[in-house]
């Protein structure tokens, strides 16, 4: 083995620089929002501040119909004070919690940017109330702080505490599939169907969708990503011996075929039966797209940085929609996970990574783009300058990827056009 | 360390953003990490402000924290200042920077910039949102007012207005319905702060005769400030209702040397008129429950009372700072008051009472829709509801109205509670079927728990004899409910296990209606 060879060479035609400064973008306890619906029996428990509280009940949107599955054990000030308390006052919380709540099978302790200044060890609490526990309920931690994660990162965060709870697959026998990152149940029943149909028998998700449901993995899984900002769950799966098949991202028809593929190729599925097994979906989405391609093309776009799914939306919409790209901001490029969707981005693509808010709404006013994909806080103040917007956050919250999702993900971009276009007051 | 499902309040420096952001001019700078710039969305998307908050957040991160947070909260407050080129300036740290203890106030004195800048300490493990707001206004005052009154020589008397900020409950609708009250009383308005004021425009402050506190929450101790400096005396009445208004009117009046007669003359409100017109008849003793911040649940609780007919049968607040009125005009009521910020219990409290209106805020609308109980808001958490297109004051004698229609409009209509009665055998009104206007159709409204019995008594078991559940039964829909809680009660109360028609009566000849 050639360990000490040298990475391979990124080039990517496109134009990357850095940026710091003020940035405008959730932390990782976003990502409570959609995690708790996705994992339906585990719980999250934010151990910080009453700021995280409110940011999760606003980033949420949403008041509370029912209970919820997440919370917030806020600190104060007798908790600051002393780490011994600290610890039993935590106890004391999700001694509380889990009376309250039988239903959970899976606790997450969630640590935010204050319970991270204080150095509250969050793991160790996570073991022993796992001990006290046993085993009816486990108890499981991450960050999601501000000053460690950047709003998706919070899943790559959990989905990577999972990872040393997945059992151990078998070393040998066929190797099996394992998708990684958070979907919709629908969009993962699609590919559930579309793997089996390709031939791939073994195929598993992570997260499941309960707690006790923890795929095997080993030197014999080959894991697909079909979220882009899972690096640390990458590097925790590869620690256990699984490879991760490159990949462009399954956003549009091009993206689901080439992620389909690569798995494909991985699994040696002939390339006939891959042509059979895709035309149905990759003819519908052939379809569904044309409907909004004349919206769309030639519409001058501009990403500000916010869930590391920018890359991938903006190869979608230059190469299936015709849009232009201006500048594709992301809080982070982990060029690796990127690689095929840099590739296939046009040449010259201005790719920042980093933010400097003031400057960079500064190039986007001067720019006057026809869409501006951003963050909620800054929606309203541009539409407000003449600008359309489509809001990140439902990117995430939304079933996009696959075939069957194609047509949704350029209806999402085309319906603030659409709008404008319509509205005459 | 408190488990918090969901929060009334955001933490302290939402408040001061409610300051900063209502006001022209100024700057905040807040040492925070990334996350905590989800605040802007509250006010860009809840109050669909058409531009960002005055506010640069540092968003440091962890590999800042080993290196120089500090020098990075100065170059954020020297970038602020040039390009936003403020009049003056608020600093200050959310809840992880107070812990890495960078000392805001004096890195950004130590930049020596031609402005005021205004150092906030708002200890995010104590205080909460409107304390935030009361403390930044009342710094602001402090370091900024100035000026002292002209003399009268003929002119009309000046007053200024306290309390309105950014994201509040029905602020915007408030200030026009007192300014109208205060043009008509032939006063003009010096000062509107924070709404809409510069911080050169809080210099003047003292050029005002007297001052109006809206909410007291957040103006009263800027208000008690500028009394103590200024010799200001302050109108704290909070006009929410017609009587509250007519004092209000008074006491601004008495204040400013005016007669109040020509303003309080004719009918300035419908409210009296409707509820004394029959047709309100039915809203006499309507069991109510009311919960929100103390300013709107304290007037909520008089006008309901005195003003519908009401009966209020709970009344709370998260406003812990007032909690202590609140408990007193619960006693008024013959309550007790709920006072907390968890609103589980607020639920509990709810059931307990079994009112057949809720007026809370947007978590209590909720907890009403699963009830099935008819409800209106009356106070923030702000929602985007909150902000509706229409006028929709909460103050003044068009307030008034207001509370009126959205307090009534969600019962049922007190002829179309007697019609019902009348045809209740009919096909369409079978004993299953819910009001049409309550949003679960079909569904018979849930019944209120009774509240559980102070002393920890046996439970005994309650069974209905045949004829008793056939004549409960017969008792409309609407009522029926209650009636069936009561008689269990009554039942539980005297420990008589089965329920017989007598025990029905007698339940019924106990409590009244």
């Amino acid at each position: 083995m050639n360990a000490h060879a040298p990475l391979p060479a990124l080039e990517t035609g496109c134009d990357i620089r850095q940026e710091r400064g003020q940035r405008a973008v959730f932390c990782g306890l976003t990502g409570i929002v959609w995690l708790h619906r996705k994992i339906q029996d585990a719980f999250f428990l934010v151990v910080g501040s009453r700021t995280c509280a409110h940011l999760i009940q606003s980033a949420a949107g949403v008041m509370i119909f029912a209970e919820p599955r997440f919370a917030t054990a806020i600190l104060d000030e007798r908790d600051l004070a002393g780490l011994v308390d600290a610890n039993e006052e935590l106890d004391r919380v999700v001694a509380r919690l889990i009376e309250r709540r039988p239903d959970i099978r899976l606790l997450f302790l969630v640590g935010s940017c204050p319970s991270e200044v204080i150095k509250l060890d969050l793991s160790r609490a996570a073991q022993r109330l796992s001990r006290s526990f046993h085993p009816d309920v486990r108890v499981l931690s991450y960050s999601g702080s501000g000053i460690e994660t950047t709003f998706t990162q919070g899943e790559d965060a959990c989905l990577a505490a999972l990872v040393p709870e997945m059992p151990r697959a078998a070393e040998t026998g066929a190797p099996a599939l394992l998708v990684v990152g958070a979907l919709a149940d629908v969009v993962e029943d699609q590919f559930a169907r579309l793997f089996a149909d390709l031939g791939l028998a073994d195929v598993a998700f992570l997260p499941a969708r309960r707690a006790g449901a923890l795929p095997a993995v080993g030197p014999n899984t080959r894991f697909l990503l079909a979220q882009p900002f899972l690096a640390e769950t990458a590097r925790a799966l590869e620690a256990r011996g699984a490879k991760r098949i490159s990949a462009p991202f399954p956003l549009g028809a091009e993206g689901t075929t080439g992620w389909l593929a690569a798995a494909a190729e991985t699994f040696d599925v002939p390339a006939e039966r891959f042509a059979r097994v895709t035309a149905p979906g990759r003819a519908r989405a052939a379809v569904a797209l044309d409907l909004y391609r004349e919206r769309l093309a030639g519409k001058r776009v501009f990403f500000f940085p916010d869930s590391q799914l920018e890359l991938p939306l903006a190869r979608f919409l230059s190469r299936e929609m015709g849009a232009e790209l201006i500048e594709v901001g992301t809080p982070y490029l982990h060029r690796q996970h990127h690689a095929p969707d840099l590739a296939l981005l046009p040449a010259g693509t201005k790719v920042v990574e980093g933010q400097s808010l003031d400057a960079q709404m500064d190039r986007c006013r001067s720019e006057k783009p026809d869409l501006t994909v951003c963050g909620l806080g800054l929606a309203n103040p541009l539409e407000a300058e003449g600008l359309a917007t489509k809001w990140s956050i439902e990117l995430l919250f939304t079933p996009i990827q696959g075939y069957d999702q194609a047509g949704d993900l350029a209806e999402l971009f085309a319906r603030p056009l659409k709008r404008r276009a319509r509205l005459e007051v | 360390m408190q488990l918090t499902l969901w929060t009334y309040e955001g933490p302290p420096h939402i408040g001061a953003m409610r300051i900063a952001t209502a006001m022209q001019g100024l700057h905040y700078v807040l040492h925070a990490p990334q996350g905590d710039t989800y605040a802007d969305l509250l006010f860009t998307m809840i109050e669909r402000r058409d531009a960002r908050p005055p506010v640069t957040y540092t968003t440091f991160q962890a590999r800042d924290l080993g290196a120089d947070t500090a020098a990075i909260f100065q170059n954020a407050v020297g970038e602020a200042y040039a390009r936003f080129q403020p009049q003056a300036m608020i600093v200050g740290a959310s809840c992880t920077a107070e812990l890495i203890q960078d000392d805001p106030g004096g890195l950004a004195r130590a930049l020596d910039l031609p402005i005021p800048v205004i150092p906030l300490e708002l200890p995010a493990y104590q205080k909460k949102e409107n304390w935030g707001a009361s403390e930044t206004l009342y710094r602001l005052v402090r370091a900024l007012a100035g000026g002292t009154p002209s003399a009268r020589d003929g002119r009309r008397p000046l007053c200024n207005i306290l309390g309105p900020t950014a994201l509040g409950f029905r602020h915007r609708d408030d200030l026009v319905e007192v300014t109208k009250i205060l043009a008509a009383l032939g006063i003009d308005v010096n000062v509107v702060a924070p709404l809409g004021a510069t911080p050169a425009d809080l210099g003047r402050l003292g050029a005002a005769e007297f001052n109006v506190v809206l909410y007291p929450e957040i103006a009263r101790a800027a208000g008690l400030h500028l009394q103590k400096t200024f010799g200001q005396p302050m109108v704290e009445i909070v006009p929410i209702g017609v009587q509250a208004t007519i004092r209000f009117v008074e006491a601004v009046a008495a204040a400013a040397g005016v007669d109040p007669a020509p303003v309080l003359a004719g009918a300035p409100s419908r409210l009296p008129w409707y509820s004394r017109s029959v047709d309100s008849t039915y809203l006499t003793d309507k069991r109510v429950f009311i919960f929100g911040d103390a300013t709107h649940a304290l007037a909520a609780a008089r006008v309901a009372a005195t003003e519908l007919g009401f009966k209020v049968v709970g009344l709370g607040t998260y406003t812990r700072e007032l909690a202590r009125e609140v408990r007193a005009e619960a006693a008024f009521h013959g309550i007790e008051a709920t006072i907390t910020d968890d609103y589980l219990d607020v639920e509990a409290a709810i059931q307990a009472a079994g009112p057949e209106l809720v007026l809370g805020t947007q978590m209590e609308r909720h907890i009403a829709k699963r009830l099935g109980l008819p409800c209106a808001v009356i106070s923030a958490p702000i929602h985007v509801q909150d902000f509706p297109a229409r006028h929709s004051p909460q103050m003044g004698f068009e307030g008034a109205n207001v509370l009126f229609d959205t307090w009534v409009h969600p019962l049922m209509m007190g002829l179309e509670e007697h019609l019902l009665g009348m045809f209740r055998e009919d096909a369409e009104f079978h004993g299953a079927a819910a009001p049409s206007h309550l949003p679960r159709h079909g569904v018979a409204a849930p019944q209120p728990v009774a509240p559980a019995p102070s002393v920890a008594a046996e439970p005994i078991l309650l069974t209905w004899a045949t004829d008793a559940e056939k004549e409960l039964k017969k008792i409309p829909f609407f009522v029926r409910g209650k009636a069936r809680a009561n008689t269990e009660r009554f039942a539980r109360e005297r420990a008589l296990p089965l329920i017989t028609v007598e025990t029905l009566y007698d339940a019924k000849a106990h409590f009244g209606r």
